[in-house]
Order: structure tokens, then sequence, then C-alpha cells
């Protein structure tokens, strides 16, 4: 290595794990083929709401090339298996048992009620249309609002309620802040709003997927999961397992947004199964299986409003959800409104604040995390109605939110929700968005064309946003009733050869660990670049860790990774000076080299690892290792923020929508690698302007996902984005070593209501006040002609989808 | 029944049920698992490859249709351990996340090429709207193709597969390139 290299972190290097990914030498799950492996398909229920009366399974058993047939009752004759749910979070909520495959119930259209193994994939699939079922229907309870009306029918009859759980925050209560219902009474104004958050599929694009592998003691399961190390232990504590004698792998795994945050029915039947047979197993869905089967996210109806005094200062925020779980509780269902609890907030000063949510059971897919977690909800209601208060007030909607924000040198500020915000400039972030975008010229150009009467109007939308991520503090999530800790491991190995390994706990599908990984090792140990590998997501070599999601790989995962080379030097330290015959203190580190301090003597990192390798000369009571392992737990949350600035404009007369300009300006603290950061941005752009352009999960009355394809479910293509300028202002965290925050989430909770304010912008002079998302044409020129603003409604509309399935209801209208 | 293709320069003649997807043919029969399948309703192009010069979405091909047929995968592009162009420019401008899109959108910007040596920015985005991807947003793959574009000699599209590999065979019939 040279002597002064140039630093790895901040470097926009290609990826290391491009190479494999674009010469197809993939390893993703469904690739995997073992001797002597047999196909699962499963049955899925047509129906939303039935009693089983009965199944018959023996014609299908006949069919060829079937090994076996499996009912729910067959799998766990008890009924004593559920699937966890990892977050109660409240003493008394309410857990229905989601079993393996239905038994006694089906509460979705999508639920598994039979499993057929197969000699092929082919053959299972084919023997599925030979089972015959019983349905006895029961009443299908669908909408937050019917579902939490006197005299519903009921999901799960035998609990008496749809109501999961209702969990409250009050700042009077809390102590860290006043009453608001008096802080609302005595303001001069209070804009209230019901905003539909839609329900949305995380659409990760490569379908789920499990192979089980029984013939060895140790059972291994690989998976398309974002978290192998939860999977394992939680299929033994689900299944009984002996933990020690489950390995999971997750290889390449294609996507998952937290849509592959979960454990599911499917994993586990596997397991069983393969247990049964003996022989390994393999279930990959097919998409239409991973619309309905696969959990959904978002879902709530918030009521929100706020108050504050002429001059635009707020003076009280009080939110109500009513936040729709689907027919089961998923592994952290109930907790993401709960995320969003603390964000609603966001970045202003708001003396009194009251939040409470109500969990509800439908019979529909289960909703868990999906992108945000809660925070784009939260982002989305709070910056939607500044937009509102604004537009009360006669104020700019900028000028607003800088009346009421965290000035740069109020940090560390601890709000009205409890979290300390450590760090953060929104004065310099928005400054940035503001000359990028040119907001005054595009102020102008909006009066011109309002003067005039273009058909064509122009509006202008702003999200000031900010996160908690970095799940999370242990201790924190111990006080939320959170089921686990928010730690993350590392180690790290010193080869003999100068090589590293570096063992990680977070587990990656598409984020890019491995270069950016390698790049902070090579910065802390001096090693080269292509010298480091990273290993992960398989639990034999990655023994302990809490995986990906929440924004945590790199501000929990990357620490741990930091800690545990700091660990190397010093051990290597130590024994670097017994090999000079220097003092330890007089040792420097720098550039991969030990060198003692006003001498040229010194001795390279790799040369010590050999020494200890060889271990014939190392000082007393020195083990002969350099490896090194840390779990780091963070003190606090990271709270990266930025201003997104969106130009709409917006054909009255048709009600298309077309993203002139968009502008990001966020400041996530440190970058390792800008190309990653970036794409990052890109992609979570794209999924938050498409929940407000484009995507609706569409139930008809009787419980069917009408949006089950991508055929009708509108993921948007390169034809339906715009190009993004993506910029960045940099305020380090002060709560980690490496200053960074986190970059996963960013883009998607805040793009969404930046669209959606643009939108309303263009349009406010036709009276129009919000348009349900997602903003399709039919609905946007409803708001415009008649006043619609709630176009849509749950069943009603393929938001801007194709509609082809729901013919009976109209489709789009 | 009884169909012989060229996958990758290399001829396999195979017993298939007359129902069997090409893409299920090549990923199951052939190990050819670079080609990945996305959906079922032919909208993702996760499953794209070359047809005898043009790119299909091979879940809506049946393998009795390609019987004599020549196909390239994203696995048959790199030649003497060269990365294809596009592959090259998809890495440098990190066109990818997960990667599970990559190889069709890889083998459907290379037809794309072909067609139109030299597209603006509106020209790729039409041009991949069949191919879905849900960790890029899209704008990096549009940069790689047009940076690809710069480095592709005039003509390199699919038609060029099959006359470049200097072991490969060139036994595809019916091609309409
Ligand atoms: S798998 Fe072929 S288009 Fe989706
Ligand atoms: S890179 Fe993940 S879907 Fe395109």
């Amino acid at each position: 290595m040279t002597a002064m290299a140039e630093p790895e972190v901040g470097r926009a290097r290609v990826r290391k794990e491009d190479e494999r990914l674009i010469t197809g030498r993939t390893r993703w799950t469904d690739n995997i083929a073992l001797p002597g492996m047999v196909h699962m398909a499963l049955l899925r229920s047509p129906t939303a709401h039935a009693r089983i009366t009965a199944i018959d399974t023996s014609a299908a058993k006949e069919m060829s090339g079937v090994i076996a047939v499996y009912t729910g009752d067959d799998l766990d004759p008890g009924g004593e298996v559920g699937m966890p749910n990892a977050w109660p979070i409240t003493p008394d909520q309410k857990t229905p048992r989601r079993p393996m495959l239905a038994q006694g119930t089906v509460n979705f259209a999508g639920e598994a009620v039979a499993a057929v193994i197969a000699r092929s994939a082919a053959e299972a699939e084919d023997a599925l249309a030979e089972i015959d079922v019983d349905y006895e229907d029961l009443p299908v309870v669908l909408g937050l609002d019917n579902a939490v009306a006197d005299g519903a029918p009921l999901v799960h009859e035998d609990m008496g309620t749809n109501k999961s759980a209702e969990w409250i925050f009050d700042s009077a209560a809390a102590g860290s802040g006043g009453d608001v219902q008096q802080a609302m009474s005595s303001s001069d104004v209070v804009v209230t709003r019901r905003f539909r958050q839609q329900r949305l599929v995380p659409a990760f694009m490569e379908p789920r997927s499990v192979v089980v592998d029984p013939t060895a003691p140790q059972l291994t399961m690989w998976s398309a999961t974002q978290v192998p190390h939860i999977l394992k232990t939680m299929v033994a504590m689900t299944l009984g397992l002996p933990e020690h004698q489950v390995r999971v792998i997750a290889p390449d795994v294609g996507g998952g947004f937290g849509g592959k945050l979960a454990v599911t029915p499917e994993e586990c039947a596997a397991v069983v199964v393969a247990q049964k047979l003996g022989k390994p197993v393999k279930w990959t869905e097919s998409r239409s299986e991973t619309m309905v089967s696969a959990h959904h996210g978002r879902d709530q109806m918030q009521d929100i409003s706020i108050s504050a005094s002429r001059d635009g200062t707020i003076t009280g925020l009080k939110v109500d959800l009513l936040a729709d779980m689907g027919a089961y509780l998923g592994i952290v269902g109930g907790g993401v409104p709960v995320l969003g609890a603390f964000m609603f907030n966001a970045i202003y000063k708001i003396p009194a604040y009251r939040f409470s949510c109500t969990t509800v059971f439908t019979n529909t897919t289960l909703t868990d995390a999906y992108r945000g977690a809660g925070r784009p909800e939260a982002t989305f209601a709070i910056e939607r109605i500044m937009d509102e208060l604004a537009a009360e007030l006669g104020m700019d909607p900028m000028q607003l939110r800088e009346k009421n924000w965290i000035k740069h040198d109020e940090f560390p500020y601890t709000t009205v929700s409890t979290l300390t915000y450590d760090s953060g400039n929104y004065e310099a972030a928005t400054a940035k968005a503001m000359q990028l975008f040119d907001y005054d010229g595009l102020r102008r150009e909006q009066a011109e064309r309002r003067a005039r009467g273009d058909r064509v109007q122009l509006g202008i939308g702003i999200s000031t946003f900010t996160e908690m991520c970095g799940l999370a503090p242990s201790r924190v999530l111990g006080s939320l009733d959170y089921g686990a800790g928010g730690w993350e491991h590392a180690a790290i190995r010193m080869l003999p050869t100068g090589k590293v390994e570096v063992v990680t706990g977070a587990s990656p599908h598409g984020q890019g660990h491995e270069t950016a990984w390698s790049q902070i090792v090579a910065d802390q140990l001096g090693v080269g670049f292509d010298d480091i590998e990273i290993l992960h997501g398989d639990t034999q070599s990655s023994h302990k860790g809490l995986d990906t999601y929440g924004s945590r790989s790199l501000a929990v995962g990357g620490i741990a990774v930091v800690k545990a080379a700091e660990k190397v030097i010093a051990k290597a330290r130590k024994v670097a000076a017994h090999l000079m015959e220097a003092s330890e203190d007089d040792l420097e580190f720098a550039d991969g080299k030990f060198t003692v301090r006003g001498t040229d003597t010194s001795t390279a990192i790799q040369d010590v690892a050999l020494a200890v390798f060889a271990a014939h000369d190392l000082p007393e009571g020195v083990e002969p290792t350099l490896d090194s392992e840390a779990v780091y737990d963070p003190e606090n949350f990271s709270f990266p923020h930025g201003t997104h600035l969106c130009a709409a404009e917006v054909d009255t007369d048709t009600g298309q929508v077309r993203l002139r300009s968009y502008v990001s300006v966020d400041d996530i603290g440190k970058v390792i690698n800008p190309l990653i950061v970036e794409g990052q941005m890109h992609g979570g752009l794209a999924q938050g302007i498409a929940q407000a352009l484009y995507e609706e999960a569409v139930y008809d009355e009787f419980g069917t996902l009408t949006s089950g394809t991508f055929a009708d479910y509108l993921v948007p293509s390169a034809m339906d984005l715009p190009s993004f300028t993506t910029d960045r202002t940099e305020t380090a965290a002060t709560s980690n070593p490496l200053g960074v925050k986190g970059v996963g989430e960013a883009g998607t909770i805040a793009s969404t209501p930046a669209v959606v304010n643009a939108v309303v912008d263009a349009v406010r002079h036709h009276g129009v006040d919000d348009i349900e998302m997602p903003l399709s044409p039919m609905r946007v020129w409803r708001a415009v002609h008649k006043g619609d603003t709630a176009a849509g409604g749950p069943g009603a509309e393929a938001g801007g989808g194709l509609g082809s399935i729901d013919s009976a209801h109209g489709g789009a209208q | 029944m009884r169909i012989t293709v060229t996958v990758d320069g290399t001829s396999y003649t195979d017993d298939v049920e007359p129902r069997t997807l090409l893409v299920h043919h090549l990923r199951e029969k052939l190990g050819k698992t670079g080609t990945v399948v996305g959906c079922d309703t032919s909208n993702c192009g996760a499953c794209t490859v070359h047809l005898n010069g043009q790119s299909v979405k091979s879940c809506s091909v049946l393998a009795v249709q390609a019987d004599g047929g020549e196909v390239t995968t994203v696995e048959g592009l790199a030649r003497d351990g060269q990365l294809h162009p596009v592959q090259q420019a998809f890495r440098d401008n990190h066109a990818l996340q997960c990667g599970f899109c990559t190889p069709g959108m890889i083998m459907q910007s290379i037809d794309l090429l072909a067609d139109n040596p030299n597209p603006d920015e509106e020209a790729v985005r039409e041009g991949l709207e069949g191919n879905l991807c849900r960790c890029t947003g899209y704008q990096n793959i549009v940069r790689a193709v047009r940076d690809a574009a710069g480095h592709m000699r005039p003509g390199a599209g699919p038609e060029a597969e099959q006359v470049a590999g200097g072991e490969r065979t060139t036994t595809g019939v019916g091609g309409d390139s």
C-alpha cells in the first residue's frame, strides 16, 4: 500500500457486489437445487372469511408425482403453532393465532389452506386444483370505519372485538409538553383533516422462496428474507426446534423494503414438511401469491388537528389513527403506527401533543413494515397539514415551516414526543434546495399561469422532513415493549496472509454492504479495499445479528464494525510494540502501520497478523489472535433530515399530473459512498412518489384483492418517473463515531407529501384542499370539477390502475 | 416434445412438456439461473433474453417455440472475461441494487441500443417501459444505457452476439434480425 492512501470513506466506489449480479452468477433462493429435493405448492383461499367445513385431498394425492398433501391439522394437530408477533404494543393487545395453514376458518383471501408436495413444482401446482375445500361464508369485515363500528361483524369471533390494541402518547402525561385540548381551545386557528394512507404492496422484485434441508442434524434453511438471524431464533421458538440445530442462510435477496421482514407461515410449513418427509423441500411463490399473501404496508386513517396563533406559531397537535392490521398481526405489525407516533411533530417545536392509535383487524392480507414503517405515514400527515395551515393563515408554506422548526443552534433538542435530536441544520438544507429548485422563479410562473387561466396549472410542494432511524437503542425498544434489542454485531478476522474477513450481522438485499463495509474497514485498519471480504447472511458464519431494516445497517451495524476494528488495533498494538521492542505508548497507528514515534521504525498490521499466526514470539499473556468482535448498542436514534421540493403540472382538463422537477437535499450525516447514497435516494423517491401517484392495493366488497398482479398494481416504470435532482448537506451525527445517520428510507418518507402538496397547490384555487392518494387522473379531475376530494375509497376504485379485474365494480370508473 | 435450442453458444436437445415456458426450461433444465422470474403476467421483464437476436420475455414464450433457435442470456454476454459494454455501464453507473431486475434490464437495454444507438433520456425510458425495477428509481439505469451507447461500436446489438463469439456455434435459424 502507498504511504498516504486516500481515505476510502467518502469515495464513490463502484460496488463489489455487482460483478456477479450483472453476469448472472447469482444465488437467489429459487436457484438452489438439492439432491432429492421436492417442491411445495400452496392452495390459497379464494374467499376472505369463511368456515372450512371439509377438505378432501384424496384426488390430489392420486395425481402424478404427488408425494403428500397436508392440511393445517396435518401439520399442527394440536393447533398450537402461531406465527410470532414480536411487538405487543400494549399488555392487553389482542393477538390472534396465525396458523401455518388455516385451521377452522380462513380470514383473508390468499390465506394458505393446504400444501401439496410433489416431485416437480409443476406437478405440485397441478394437484392443487384437485383439492376440494368446502367453505361456509362468514361476514366479511373491510374498511377501518366499518370494522370499529358498533355491532360490526367480527374477524375473530372469539375476541369479541375487531380492535387489537389502543396505544396513547400524551405530552401532558409524559411531562414533555402541555395539554393539547387546552392548547387547541385557546388558539386562534385550528385546522383539522382526515388523511387516508392507502394500502401498498412492497413489491420487492424477487418473489419469496424458501428451501429447507433436513438431512443433517442441523437443519439448513435458505430463505429470501431480510432477517436470517431473527428467522433462526423465531423458527426455533415457533416450532419448538432446538435453536442450535437450525442454520438460516439468506443468499442473494432481491429486495425487501420491509416486505421480507417477516417470519412466515410458508417458511414454517416448509420446515415441518421437510422434517416429516426427511427430504429437502422448496417453495417459491408466484407473483400472484406474493400480492395476496406477503404482507402489505400503510393502510391508516389519520385524523389530525393542528392549532396555531395568527402569526403562525404552532400551539398544539393532535392525532388519532386507525391502523388496519389485516387479519392477523405480523412480526412488528402493531408497532408500525407506534413508530410513527414520535414523528408527527417532525422538525417543529410543538408545545402540546397527543397521539392515539387503534390497531384494527379486517379480513384482508396483513400489513406490516414497508419502507419507512410508520414514519412515512406520520411525515405525510404533518407535512400535508402544514400546507393546509399555511393556506388557512395566508402564509407562504415555507415561511410557516421556518417559523416553527428547530434552529440549527438549538441542537441537541428534545422534542414534545421525548426524542432528543442530536444534530441537524434545516436552514442549510432548505436554502440549498430552494436555490437548486428556483423556488422564486417557479412561484412566479405559477402566478402567471393562474392569472391567465392556463389549462395546465403549476403547483409547488414542500416536505421538510426528518425521521428517526438506526433502529435502535435497546432500552428504548424495551420501553416500547418490543420483544428484542436493537444492537448489532460485527467480527473481524485477520488472516495470516494479511487479508481480512469481516462478519456482519446486518443482512443486505441490495444496499451494498459489501462495498461500504469494505471502505470502512480499509480506513480503520489501513488495508486495501480489495483485501477485505464481507461475510453475511449465514447464521453459521455470521452467528449473531439483528439484520437489516429501519435504516439501521450503517448507523448500528457499521459502527459495530468500527468497534471491532478498534479492538483489532488494540491487540495488534501490543504485539507490534513487542516486535519493535518499543513501548506501546510510543506507537502511532496510521495507514495500516505502527510506527515508533519520532523514528522510521515501523511494522505493518499484516506483518503483525502473520507474527500472531506463527505465535513464536508473543508478549507474555497475549493470545495468538488479532480477531475481534463487537456488539454495538446505539445510545440514540439517528435523525436524517432534508428539504424536498416538487413542481407538478396538473392538466385541469384531464386531471393528468406531470412531475416537472423534483429536488431533494438530504442531510444524512457523513457519507461512506456517495454513489450508493444517491442510489438509495433515487429508489426511495420512486417508492414515495409511487404512493402519491400510482399505487394502491384495492379490495372489492367481497375482500378480493383486485390489484393482485403487476398489470393492476402500478409499480412505476421508467416512463412514470422524472429525473431527480438529489443533493446533500452534511451535519455529522454526534451519536456515533462515523457521524452517519442512515439513508435507506429518507426518500420514501419525504417524497409522498411533497408530491401531494404540489398537486393540491396547483389546484387550490379551484377550492381543492385535499385529494386522496393515489392521485389518479380521475381523482384529480373530480377534485377540480366536482369538488370530490375523497374520490375512491376502499374498494371503489383501482386508483390510477387498469382495474381490469374488478369489472363488477367499475374498475377505474 | 423434443427440441434443440442453442443457449449462450451451447446446443441442447431435450424433451419438454408442450406447456413448459422458455424461462423454466432455461432455469430448471439448462441451469441458466441467471435469468429470473419476477411475475406471472408478463409485466416485469426480469426474464428478458434474446431469442434469435430479439429481446423477448422468456416467460411469454414456450420452450417449444424456441426449437431450432438461438438464445442469449445475461450469462452469455461477457467474452473472454470482458464484460459487455452494457454490463460494464450498469456497474460503472450503479444501475443496480438488489440486482434481480438486472439480467432483464441489461438484455432489454442491448436490444434498445441495437434499434437506437444513441437514444436520448426519453427514448431510454420508453424502451425500458416493460422492465420493472423496484430499487433504483431508474435514473442510474437510464444513465447507464446512455453511457453504454457511447462505448458501443455501431451495430453492436444483439446481432453482434451471434458473430462475435469466436468459440460459439451459429446454428440459429429463423432469426428475423
Ligand atoms: S417474469 Fe417474465 S415478465 Fe415477469
Ligand atoms: S435492482 Fe432491485 S429490482 Fe432493480
